[in-house]
């Protein structure tokens, strides 16, 4: 019975929950039994409640069982990123600075998920403070690959991808500065999207690089990316970021899903698939011959500043996350060293005591970006090539509705193979990154295994709030291998 | 990947990261401060990529967003208030974050 529902989707479980098919303290105790089976070895989860899910999906149960209205993820299971503040359990970032921090208000994102009556069942593992690419860098716990468990899960974050994967969950949150939701979602096989910039409200997402954070769901497929999208999304007065909803108006996402899109342009750059292993590259391409069968046109272009994403983002990025970090100071909250000399120490030892090597690595390397006389060689440098970037993009959707590519130039890699070099482990995230500079949408799908049998992943890139076109794009390409 | 120039010295040296570190308020550890120096060098050799753009006419980007200002009302709203405030503070008494003596002589304000 409960491996029954473990095969529903978001979506089928959210339906079959409402019609009183099923039973949602079920669905809780079917991802629980997971979790009791699977996690010891995954680690997806830094915490989880067991308690208090069983009891909001009773209360659940009884309100469908009396015809009351429920929201539009009533009693489905979802797990959430432990960089989301949350009023119950503990916000860790999967920081030893922050490994005891309960937070006293909830993300608007939590907020919307408890509004449309979804259960919180825990909080996933991730790179400490979401920088990072394997979720190695988390300082609580390892996450390994549900496919293989000597590969890493993608990152950073690694426990979504991997809950989600593994039916631990049946979607969840996750955030994306430089890749952070697609690339898990390649390595673990699920989908994975990152709405534009400023779609969904950060209010409670912990800050890492401001102006290219943005929160997106990992599902098992489109249509539940979907689903949650529809929950998610929409202007929030606490985060004046967050788009208006007349610049971006709020779409059904779910109820457009099966509309193919007409008259499909899709734009390829073929100098990027120079970079990337040669069975992605016949993945991708076989994806793209999909496309073709189903009538879009394809078109060559070129991207002449892609390649210098990556080395924009990692002055931007570590820029904005030396500012954002300033906080943890060992005063207000979190962790504070013992015996302090001085009040300087409070601080220093504290954030030196608590932060692990590749936090500290990037708010060095932001410092120092940010510094009296590096500023204008590093730091706006940077700014002036993400305009340029941007501007690839902007030339790129002139032409075509969307740009396909690689989500990760490789499948997942083994634990401990990059990391000895962060460079090597920044080099990684080559074809996602240039998607958070320039603050457009895209979206992760599977699309084939290589020789080890470990997923592929399908970048689909759209234009700035094509959320829309996005998904109906992805699902034209799922619904012919599924 | 870019070919790594200038191999023997480091675009960052050890006083470098001395003073950066101080800035960023981490007492980085002696091991921490020669590892670093070496690995922010190589991280900073591949940014100078950044440099064969000419960037002269270009406009910085910070921000990809239409959205300028936000204004709101400034009317008063509930806030957290001293308990939530002072929840997780490492240090406390009922109504302040406690932290060692800043100055030495009472009254030195």
């Amino acid at each position: 019975m409960s491996k029954d529902i473990l095969k529903l989707t978001c979506r089928g479980l959210r339906d079959s929950i409402a019609k009183g098919e099923t039973k949602s303290s079920d669905a809780v105790s079917a991802v629980f039994a997971q979790i009791e089976e699977h996690d010891a070895k995954i680690g997806a989860f830094i915490s989880t409640f067991k308690e208090e899910a069983l009891k909001k999906a009773k209360e659940i149960d009884e309100k469908i069982s009396k015809g009351k209205p429920v929201g539009s993820l009533a009693g489905v299971p979802i797990a959430v990123k432990d960089n989301m503040c949350t009023t119950f359990g503990t916000t860790t970032c999967a920081s030893k600075i922050l490994e005891n921090f309960r937070s006293p208000y909830n993300a608007t994102v939590i907020e919307k998920l408890l509004a449309a009556d979804a259960v919180i069942i825990g909080k996933t593992n991730l790179d400490e403070f979401a920088m990072g690419s394997s979720t190695e860098n988390s300082g609580l716990k390892k996450t390994v690959n549900p496919r293989d468990p000597s590969r890493v899960p993608g990152g950073s974050s690694g426990g979504s991808a991997a809950a989600v994967a593994a039916k631990m969950c049946f979607a969840a949150l996750g955030s994306d500065t430089g890749g952070s939701i697609r690339q898990p979602a390649s390595f673990c096989g699920v989908a994975g999207l990152k709405p534009t910039y400023g779609r969904v409200s950060r209010y409670g997402l912990v800050a890492y690089g401001s102006s290219l954070d943005q929160i997106g769901p990992l599902a098992q497929n489109v249509a539940d990316c979907a689903l949650l999208l529809n929950v998610i999304a929409g202007h929030d007065e606490k985060d004046s970021t967050s788009i208006d909803e007349k610049t971006a108006p709020i779409v059904n996402w779910l109820e457009k899903i099966d509309q193919p899109a007409a008259g499909l342009k899709i734009a390829v750059v073929p100098q990027l698939f120079e970079g990337a292993d040669s069975e992605v590259v016949n993945a991708i391409k076989g994806a793209i011959e999909v496309y073709k069968r189903n009538g879009a046109e394809v078109i060559e272009i070129k991207m002449p500043h892609f390649e210098y994403a990556i080395a924009a983002y990692y002055l931007i990025a570590t820029a904005e996350a030396s500012s954002n970090l300033a906080r943890y100071d060992g005063v207000h909250y979190g962790y504070r060293t013992k015996n302090p000399a001085d009040y300087v120490e409070v601080y220093s030892k504290s954030r030196n005591e608590a932060f692990g090597q590749e936090v500290k690595r990037r708010i060095m390397l932001g410092t120092y970006a940010l510094s009296s006389g590096y500023y204008d060689a590093y730091y706006l440098k940077a700014l002036k090539v993400r305009n340029l970037i941007r501007g690839d993009f902007t030339a790129a959707f002139e032409r075509a509705d969307c740009i396909i590519m690689p989500t990760s130039p490789t499948t997942a890699f083994k634990i401990g193979e990059k990391t000895a070099d962060p460079l090597q482990m920044y080099l990684s995230d080559v074809y996602t990154i240039a998607v958070n500079l320039a603050g457009v949408p895209a979206i992760s799908i599977p699309c084939g295994f290589d020789k080890n049998n470990l997923p592929i992943g399908l970048q689909i890139i759209a234009s700035t709030f094509q959320e829309e076109k996005l998904l109906r794009i992805a699902r034209m390409f799922e619904r012919e291998i599924k | 990947m870019e070919q790594r120039k200038n191999m023997g010295q480091k675009k960052i040296d050890i006083e470098q990261v001395k003073q950066v570190a101080k800035l960023a308020r981490l007492a980085l550890s002696e091991a921490e401060i020669a590892q670093f120096a070496t690995q922010l060098s190589a991280i900073l050799e591949y940014v100078e990529k950044l440099n064969r753009l000419d960037t002269a006419d270009v406009e910085p980007l910070a921000h990809c967003l239409p959205i300028n200002n936000c204004l709101r009302e400034d009317r008063m709203k509930p806030s957290l208030g001293t308990e939530k405030t002072l929840a997780n503070a490492p240090q406390k008494d009922e109504q302040f974050f406690l932290v060692p003596k800043i100055l030495e002589e009472p009254g030195g304000f």
